[in-house]
């Protein structure tokens, strides 16, 4: 069952996504039971720290986890099962209904072909057209992304460029055979704060242009509020709370959105001790029983650390998961 | 800022703790056959600035702009190429002054990366009591200052005195790090990307940290950092760097209320909103930071400024009081030679 | 923990961890942990240390005079009854001479390269440390002996000094040194750039310090692992300079030597002429085989 129902039928369907890294000495539950839909040109930002699973989710979703992967759960793209397509087919979807930009984009281009030709090249792969007509789109992506001079940039080497172009020229990649689903892992955490400016606006102006829905992946409060129509809070392989950007950032209602929002830092707070969530994340290999936020949570009670959290669903498809929020008395709407 | 007596303080609370004077450093860039040098890389200067006794000076800026390497050279991690740097009253370097092992006894810092800045092969009571033992302090007093400096900290020494690095979390090899910057009892503590790399709660977990060990032992704080919301939440003063130069500087309330140089007004605007309902809808500044290698002459920032004229390329604006005149303490100070170009349009 | 520590942890910390961390062994228990689990190179290293027993305890093991000849047991095959691996062109029995031969071949396979560890190390680390014009000098004066091929300059010195087991072992330590030096400045010039060598530096340590507590715990893996594999090389090197008449000589037992002396039987007795050959292989393939075990051990990467 997805947490939110869009209205039209969603382009991209998670349900009860399961990711366990299983090796030797090694025991890991990365991701516990995600769900969500994504209606076309809707953009979802999965906002968490380090080691709640959010890259891995995003991983799983075009099938680019290792072998000692166990993944449970189903995905659909467009409407196929993506988790269970045969390499070949999943190949096929990669680049063309579903891409990904990086953090890094030296991890998507190849140092040793000219960005003209990369792109090319995945324009031919997937749509079988001629090299020429590919070249031109190429010109015209880059355009797009606005890099100046494509003409001229489409023979250089990814070295050759900054660091901003390098990542609008991946951008570019990702989006040469108009997919329909853009995942973005961080895309501009490494970056300098004008240029990640201008790739959140240049986000948003391509998705207008294109029609593309995002799952944009961050720890940065800042980049989801810019960005996003929806926000989905991550803690622990899970999501703890769903809402529209708005709900979330005047009225969040798990109290680990709370004490994330309370812990940015702004220059308003000057002078005073600022608020923490005492402690630290979770080990993956030991979640505790119940609630995975109980350990540090304030409003903790007996009931936090044992049994299945409720799930409440309010009626404008906002998910949270925790006690405080179940109505009362317990009618409870468990995913 | 009271300064109860330090014994180690010369001039009392009107001298500055740190005086910075043209602080210059040029990298060679070395290529072809023989290895020659091709370009230079102005990494830092005419860098100037001072330090007052107790309070937070921010500097901020961002890739490329020198700030690290502005703290590499005061710790002298980098020889400088030119520039005086005085502590206290007191030359660094000189014949009559603070040798550089005096001042580094004074002056410590914390680097970005906790884990990097961590001997893997040592425990944190070992990393931490390293310094004082090699300055000549038992083994077992540096042990227990070690221990007492953890729990300062707010690591548990029964808990985590007999550590490695990699059995710690980012944030807690952290404040490893910061215990250990204050093993040697110094005066000022240099702070370079301290919280960058840290998770959004545990940082402010270690902003709270430095605010009460700043209390605490009574030191000065030089905070480096990209971020502008951690910059303006910490310092009292502030210094934005562009491309190796000071660009502006000036009390805290001041530069973000009204920032005077186009460059710092860019980089304000720059910030991510954090109402939905009120996004960024014109990029600021576009295009990347240009390469510190053959940057632009005259004014740096002149190749990305929509209020650049021709007396911007051939003269170095001097960092002086705003045109408008409508600042007259002296704190704050532009390098900016055009008036037009310090107004604020907009509060 | 002192008295005060103690009150102030009691006071500002409480007893309870929120997030208890799970204890993780140090680096070097965790290297030992990876090499148990690894069969060959335990197999390797047993076998190794059999060899070097049955060498040091050769007056005991070898049952017979490695010197003793005799012209109507010469060339005896493998089996003869008293001389289980044969005898030698004098006479003399293998088995024996193999045990007796071990120490000189493993001394001058492990004596040459300890040395050079020493003083190639030294010199390496000092200028991956301290690089600019010492450092430069000391590696383009590493340059030079590195233009020679190894045989062609042990021979070289040998030829210089005049053969015996202890001018080899000298000829050999040289010819190892410019390996050593290059590997420890490469090392060093890595870690000298590492932030908790900043931080050291940063802290006004002195240089002398600084290489030992905290370069050398972390130099020294790479180079000893490196040092394990020249051991293999330097017992082929010594064995074939007495091959050549340059190391040992006659009538000491030495694997090499004695591949030498029994080349002529080849056609008589080939596989007891070719005994001294398989140990020297066995051996050096040995100490190889465990200086990877070592090197892959020492790869752990310990979860950040």
């Amino acid at each position: 069952m997805p947490d939110i129902m869009p209205v039209e039928a969603p382009v991209l369907q998670v349900d009860d996504l399961t990711v366990r890294f299983r090796r030797r000495g090694m025991d890991v539950a990365a991701v516990n039971g995600v769900s969500f839909a994504l209606a076309r040109g809707e953009t979802l930002t999965i906002l968490g720290e380090s080691g709640s699973g959010k890259s891995v989710s995003l991983k799983a979703l075009m099938g680019l986890l290792p072998d000692y992967a166990q993944i449970e759960g189903d995905v659909w793209l467009d409407g196929k099962p993506v988790l269970e397509l045969p390499p070949a087919e999943l190949a096929k979807l990669r680049g063309s209904a579903v891409s990904m930009i990086f953090q890094e984009p030296m991890a998507a281009l190849d140092p040793v072909y000219t960005i003209g030709e990369q792109i090319a090249e995945t324009i031919v792969q997937h749509e079988a057209v001629s090299r020429a007509t590919a070249m031109r789109r190429t010109l015209d992506l880059l355009d797009h992304v606005k890099i100046p001079s494509a003409a001229r940039r489409m023979k250089n080497y990814p070295h050759e460029l900054s660091g901003g172009m390098r990542q609008r020229a991946m951008i570019a990649l990702a989006l040469a055979c108009s997919p329909s689903v853009l995942l973005a892992d961080e895309p501009t955490t490494a970056l300098d704060v004008t240029v990640q400016i201008q790739i959140l606006l240049l986000l948003r102006q391509l998705q207008e242009e294109f029609g593309m829905a995002i799952v944009f992946v961050t720890h940065d409060v800042g980049a989801a509020a810019e960005i996003s129509d929806r926000i989905a809070v991550m803690y622990a392989g899970r999501f703890v709370e769903t809402a529209t950007t708005r709900e979330i950032m005047r009225s969040p209602r798990h109290p680990y959105t709370e004490g994330l929002l309370a812990s940015t830092v702004h220059g308003g707070l000057r002078g005073r001790v600022l608020e923490t969530i005492p402690g630290a994340p979770p080990n993956l290999a030991h979640l505790p029983q119940g609630c995975a936020f109980a350990p540090r949570c304030r409003h903790a009670r007996e009931i936090c650390a044992h049994g299945e959290v409720p799930v409440t669903v309010s009626p404008t498809g906002a998910m949270v998961r925790c006690v405080r929020a179940a109505p009362v008395p317990a009618q409870e709407v468990s995913a | 800022m009271n300064m109860t007596a330090d014994p180690r303080d010369r001039g009392g609370p009107a001298q500055p703790l740190l005086l910075v004077n043209d602080l210059r450093k040029h990298f060679p860039v070395r290529g072809g056959l023989l290895g020659r040098q091709i370009a230079t890389v102005q990494a830092v200067d005419d860098v100037s600035f001072s330090v007052r006794k107790g309070e937070t000076l921010g500097i901020v800026g961002e890739s490329g702009c020198g700030k690290s390497t502005t703290a590499r050279l005061l710790m002298r991690l980098i020889e400088p190429d030119a520039g005086d740097v005085v502590f206290d009253g007191d030359p660094v370097g000189d014949r009559h002054g603070l040798s550089v092992n005096a001042m580094r006894r004074q002056m410590q810092m914390v680097f970005q990366d906790s884990y990097s800045s961590l001997n893997p092969r040592m425990t944190m009571a070992e990393s931490v009591a390293y310094a004082p033992r090699m300055h000549g302090l038992p083994a077992k007093e540096a042990l227990s200052r070690a221990e007492d400096l953890l729990a300062q900290v707010g690591l548990n020494p029964r808990q985590y005195a007999r550590r490695y690095p990699h059995e710690l979390s980012g944030g807690q090899r952290q404040r490893v790090n910061v215990a250990r910057a204050l093993a040697l009892e110094p005066r000022l503590v240099i702070l370079d990307e301290a919280v960058s790399a840290l998770d959004k709660s545990i940082e402010a977990q270690v902003l709270n940290l430095l605010a009460e060990l700043k209390a605490r032992f009574n030191l000065t704080y030089l905070f480096i950092s990209h971020d502008l919301n951690v910059v303006e939440y910490v310092s009292d003063r502030v210094l934005v760097m562009y491309l190796g130069r000071v660009v502006e500087t000036g009390p805290v309330e001041a530069i973000y209320a009204r920032p005077r140089h186009p460059y710092t007004r860019a980089l304000f605007a720059s910030k991510p909103t954090l109402d939905p309902d009120r996004r960024t809808k014109e990029m600021p500044l576009t295009g990347d930071p240009p390469n510190p290698i053959n940057p632009p002459s005259g004014c740096r920032f002149r190749t990305r400024c929509a209020f650049a004229q021709a007396i911007c390329a051939e003269l170095v604006p001097p960092l002086a009081a705003p045109l408008d005149g409508a600042d007259d303490s002296g704190a704050h100070l532009v390098a900016c030679h055009l008036p037009h170009a310090q107004q604020v349009l907009h509060a | 923990m002192s008295q005060a520590t103690a009150e102030l942890v009691r006071r500002e910390l409480g007893p309870v961890e929120i997030t208890p961390i799970a204890a993780a062994p140090g680096y070097w228990k965790a290297v030992g942990q990876r090499l148990m689990r690894d069969p060959v190179t335990i197999a390797v290293t047993v076998i190794l240390l059999g060899i070097i027993f049955i060498s040091i305890a050769a007056p005991l093991v070898a049952g017979a005079d490695p010197y003793a000849g005799s012209v109507l047991a010469r060339l005896k095959p493998i089996g003869t009854p008293g001389h289980w691996l044969g005898t030698d062109e004098t006479g003399r029995d293998l088995w024996a001479r193999l045990c007796y031969g071990g120490r000189l071949s493993l001394l001058a396979g492990i004596l040459p390269v300890s040395i050079s560890l020493v003083v190639g190390g030294f010199l390496g680390i000092l200028a991956g440390y301290a690089g600019g014009l010492v450092g430069t000098l000391i590696m383009r004066t590493m340059d030079v002996f590195y233009a020679f091929p190894s045989i062609l300059l042990a021979i070289a010195i040998c030829g210089l000094l005049g053969n015996g087991l202890s001018n080899s072992v000298i000829a050999l330590s040289v010819v190892f040194i410019p390996p050593m030096v290059r590997i420890s400045e490469t090392v060093t010039t890595q870690a000298r750039h590492l932030d908790f060598v900043e931080a050291a530096r940063a802290s006004g340590t002195t240089t002398m310090q600084i290489i030992r507590h905290h370069v050398l715990a972390n130099v020294l893996g790479p180079i000893l692992v490196y040092a394990t594999s020249l051991i293999s090389v330097s017992i082929i090197l010594s064995a074939g300079l007495s091959f050549l008449g340059l190391g040992v000589t006659p009538p000491q037992a030495e694997w090499g030597l004695m591949l030498n002396s029994l080349r002529q039987a080849i056609y008589v007795q080939p596989y007891v002429a070719a005994l001294p050959g398989v140990m020297i292989f066995i051996t050096s393939m040995c100490f190889n085989l465990m200086s990877d075990g070592f090197r892959s051990a020492m790869d752990v990467r310990l979860n950040k």
